[in-house]
């Protein structure tokens, strides 16, 4: 497939790979997609990326590279959007997304957090978080008990439990929406942009809550952010997007201290800055090839 | 004088408890999936025609329990032969759809039942009540129907609003109507949602088609009244299930009232004829409130904020 060709998978050199990295099973892969929407305008052109069990890993780009329509490709999202996966397929599990509805993959345990929170705005906070809880039938008892685990997580959300959501703030809503998404007992949340909008110390406060919950309850997540520097100091692995391809690869400690993550992502520039075309030569070519 | 003002006042009243059903149906189904449902009216029809012929053979509370049964039957086959196929298409096209539903449903009710005029018997007292002789002289006089309609609807209303606010589904419910693609982002599935609202729909069809059937028989001017939901929608909000109420209310008693106070009047004045003020002060009314408050009595505020 000639948009796997040109992809830099970067090896992290400095630091032998420990021997139980061998072991790790994936519970999300996504083999090779094509996204189409209306039918025209194709705009992931062969995406490929694994997420293993328990990982926590980045899916980075800047704007318009696809990080969205892939996260929607895997929830199966998409066709909301008029949009279609054509090519190659998504494995949660085991199972091919494609043949199940957004629903049975919440019943799985694949859930998204969507981009810019969309929380529903006239419900309060509470009722927003037992509307996550909608394809559970475990009884009242269970989702009363995950409320307050919650709410233990989330002790800023919890004082504002009766609060219509739209008229929380935005660190509040984001909280709200991955609070929501946690009631369905999820084992993997592909979260879009959560520090979109928000303070710098929100943004840490609820990465920090992200890797809590990864510790603890064992939730894999796949992250697309803008935000790399952030992503990458909570992730281990991460793929870079670029036009709808991934472009590099790689342990997220390598990814850091690539020169052109590091440039062009990251805003380091080491001595001169480089321009911009010496330096990304594999995405002009990619551009006049799309 | 008063007396016949307050008589009129809860005549009309009475005519906006059925605007108000009509209208209420609409807001479900507008409200849970962005569809303008025109055939609204063809539902109160279908479902007034199905009682009055099977209240012929068995006991009202069979038929009715019939009835609801087969408006849930028909929101199924609604949803499943057209809203699936329809997912995502544009506003229009769904209407369409509705208005192809609408004309449908008019000819295969027609079909089905009949085409004569059928009376529904509720099986109360004809004779009407007077009510405070000690105030008014000769009293208020109250059609014992109208009454049991009344508290049908209270209680009919009060249900919906406990099973909106209180059960999951109803909140599933709300959730859908705030943002449908986050909703099914959380594992709401859409067309069972939409199957509730028009089967809820259909409910309420069954209890305004009852009403409207009582007095004046079931007959095909009956979709007509969807035309007059469509006042009271502006009136009141096309989200807003107080506003439909309220809205059906106000117009209601509002055409009759004026019927009977502004007529004399525009006689008396501007030596006009009168009369026929009440087929026009629904949707003047309507235009007035385009003009200055679209949103409605009770639109739902939109909230903004980054
Ligand atoms: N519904 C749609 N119809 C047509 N094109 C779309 C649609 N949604 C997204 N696109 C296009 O697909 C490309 C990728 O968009 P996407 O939202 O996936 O990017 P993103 O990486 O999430 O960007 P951002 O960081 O701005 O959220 C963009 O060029 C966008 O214009
Ligand atoms: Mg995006």
């Amino acid at each position: 497939m000639a948009g796997n060709t040109e992809r830099t998978t970067l090896e992290a050199a400095a630091t032998p790979p420990p021997a139980v990295l061998a072991v790790v099973e994936t519970i999300l892969a996504v083999n090779n997609i094509e996204v189409v929407y209306n039918h025209v305008i194709l705009v992931l052109k062969g995406v490929s990326l694994e997420v293993p069990k328990g990982g926590i890993v980045a899916l980075l780009g800047a704007n318009g590279a696809g990080k969205t329509t892939t996260l929607k490709a895997i929830s199966n999202l998409l066709h909301a959007e008029r949009g279609e996966v054509t090519k190659g397929s998504i494995v949660f599990e085991g199972a091919e997304v494609h043949s199940l509805t957004p629903n049975e993959l919440v019943r799985r345990g694949c859930i998204q957090v969507m981009e810019g929170r969309r929380c529903f705005a006239h419900l309060t906070v509470e009722e927003n978080l037992l509307t996550g809880a909608f394809t559970r039938k475990d009884g009242n008892a269970a989702v009363k008990r995950d409320l307050d685990m919650i709410y233990s997580y989330f002790p800023r959300i919890k004082e504002r439990r009766n609060a219509t959501a739209g008229y929380t703030s935005g660190g509040e809503q984001q909280m709200c929406a991955l609070g929501r998404a946690l009631m369905s007992r999820p084992k993997m949340i592909l979260l879009d942009e959560p520090s979109m909008g928000l303070a710098p110390q929100i943004v840490e406060e609820i990465f920090n809550i992200v890797r809590d919950l990864n510790a603890k309850e064992g939730v894999s997540f796949l992250l697309a952010e803008q935000n790399t520097n952030m992503a990458l100091k909570y992730a281990s692995y991460g793929y870079i997007l670029e036009n709808g391809r991934v472009v590099l690869d790689g342990e997220a400690k390598a990814l850091r201290e690539n020169e052109d993550v590091k440039e062009f992502y990251l805003g380091i520039a080491e001595g001169k800055r480089k321009s911009f075309h010496d330096v990304k030569h594999y995405k002009r070519r990619k551009r006049w090839l799309a | 004088m008063l007396g016949p003002i307050l008589e009129t006042l809860i005549g009309g009243l009475m005519t906006g408890v059925l605007y108000a059903l009509v209208a209420l149906g609409f807001v479900l189904i507008f409200k849970a999936s962005g569809v303008f449902n025109f055939a609204q009216g063809s539902m109160v029809l279908f479902a007034a025609l199905s009682v009055a012929r099977l209240s012929e053979v068995m006991p009202l509370i069979v038929a009715v329990l019939i009835a609801i049964v087969i408006m849930v039957a028909l929101a199924y086959a609604i949803e499943f032969l057209v809203l699936r196929r329809l997912v995502n298409q544009e506003g229009i096209i769904l209407f369409m759809a509705t208005l192809g539903i609408a004309y449908f449903l008019e000819g295969f009710g027609e079909a089905v039942w009949g085409s004569d005029i059928y009376k529904i018997n509720l099986g109360i007292s004809k004779n009407p009540l007077f009510l405070f002789e000690g105030i008014f002289p000769g009293g208020l006089l109250i059609d014992r129907e109208e009454i049991a309609a009344a508290v049908a609807c209270a209680i009919l209303v009060a249900g919906l609003a406990i099973f909106f606010q209180v059960t999951r589904v109803g909140r599933a419910l709300r959730a859908v109507a705030d943002d449908h693609q986050a909703a099914q982002s959380v594992g709401i599935p859409l067309n069972y949602i939409w199957l509730i609202v028009w089967a809820v729909s259909g409910i309420v069809a069954i209890a305004a088609g009852m009403v409207w059937g009582s007095k004046l028989g079931v007959q095909f001017s009956i979709s007509l009244v969807a035309l007059k939901a469509l006042p009271v929608l502006i009136l009141g909000g096309f989200t807003s299930i107080p506003g439909a109420i309220i809205g059906g209310l106000i117009i209601g008693a509002g055409e009759k009232l004026a019927e009977v106070l502004l007529s004399p009047m525009l006689v008396k004045w501007f030596d006009l004829a009168g009369g026929g003020i009440e087929n026009w002060f629904a949707y003047v009314l309507a235009l007035v409130f385009l003009l200055f408050r679209p949103q409605g009595l009770f639109g739902e505020r939109i909230i903004e904020r980054i």
